[in-house]
């Protein structure tokens, strides 16, 4: 057994174990927690493809980002989740026939299909094995799909729109800080001038 | 099983995550947040698919299609756990039964 292929055996069985322990942890931190290291470990194989940038994106987005929001959520929401967890296996038959169904047919489609050799590397993007994975994607990610990646920057745009937009809430009855108000003081208003005798306070 | 690793250990890794997603979503069909999981979990197996493809074909295409996945995967994740905020928010419950305000 060669080394990559030793590594890819690690990566891969850590990576469907954490995934089934995300599905069946008890408590949704150890849930959230099992995602991360099913996310690492994914990046681990994504490296071995070849895709480095990939795979160390997957390790700033999701661990760094989605992970920490879920894991967020998870803390900040107070729900008694063994409640939620009661009933859990009453779907588990149709869940297991659904998903054995699902996985067969993936095999199927897996294992009967040939590639022919001639087809490798005459795609639209061949891989330049001189170049570095960051700089070839960079190089197309700007140039050729410089639409597609204005798309994505709209995607992620309208994504924080919304979810601001969706948790923004106005509470009635409590101060706010108004910029508007502060800045359209006036002296008039504000500022009272007296006549103080000497000797007397006010 | 040969000494490389081939496009067959990739897909069928790929496999095992999207079975192990989808039967995540049936098993845990009273909560939100393990479902949201479970859609990420399926996403990580569409990328990884077009990751092996991508190194199999020789062909950089399939990288960033798969970059674009993960953009995707980001919004919905925040999306939705938006959704959920203001939901627990309205209602104090994540159950999955309670989402019936508009009588669908």
């Amino acid at each position: 057994m060669t080394l990559p292929l030793f590594f890819f055996y690690v990566f891969a069985a850590i990576t469907v174990a954490s995934a089934f322990m995300v599905i069946s942890a008890r408590n949704p931190v150890h849930a959230v927690l099992f995602l991360i290291l099913a996310f690492v470990n994914a990046a681990g194989l994504f490296m071995l493809a070849g895709a480095e940038f990939l795979a160390l994106l997957l390790i700033v987005v999701y661990v760094g980002a989605v992970a920490v929001l879920f894991l967020f959520v998870v803390m900040m929401i107070d729900v008694d989740f063994a409640e939620l967890k009661s009933g859990l296996l009453a779907y588990a038959p149709i869940g297991m026939v659904v998903g054995g169904i699902l996985f067969l047919e993936l095999l199927l489609v897996a294992g009967s299909f040939v590639i022919a050799p001639e087809v490798v590397g005459a795609g639209g993007l061949p891989i330049d094995v001189t170049m570095e994975n960051t700089r070839a994607l960079g190089q197309v990610l700007y140039t050729r799909y410089v639409f597609l990646f204005q798309g994505a920057a709209a995607v992620l745009l309208v994504a924080m729109i919304g979810a601001i937009v969706l948790t923004l809430r106005h509470r009635t009855g409590i101060k706010r800080q108004s910029t508007a108000a502060q800045l359209g003081r006036k002296p008039s208003e504000t500022v009272r001038n007296v006549k103080v005798k000497s000797g007397q306070g006010l | 099983m040969g000494l490389e690793i081939g496009l067959g250990h990739y897909l069928t890794v790929a496999a095992i995550l999207f079975t192990l997603g989808v039967f995540g979503i049936f098993i845990n069909r009273k909560n939100i947040i393990v479902i949201l999981m479970s859609v990420e979990l399926i996403l990580l197996a569409v990328n990884l698919n077009l990751v092996a493809f991508s190194a199999h074909l020789q062909d950089l295409q399939g990288q960033v299609f798969a970059m674009m996945i993960l953009t995707v995967a980001a919004a919905e994740a925040a999306i939705g756990l938006a959704i959920l905020v203001i939901f627990y928010r309205n209602r104090g419950s994540i159950a999955v039964e309670d989402v019936n305000m508009m009588k669908g």
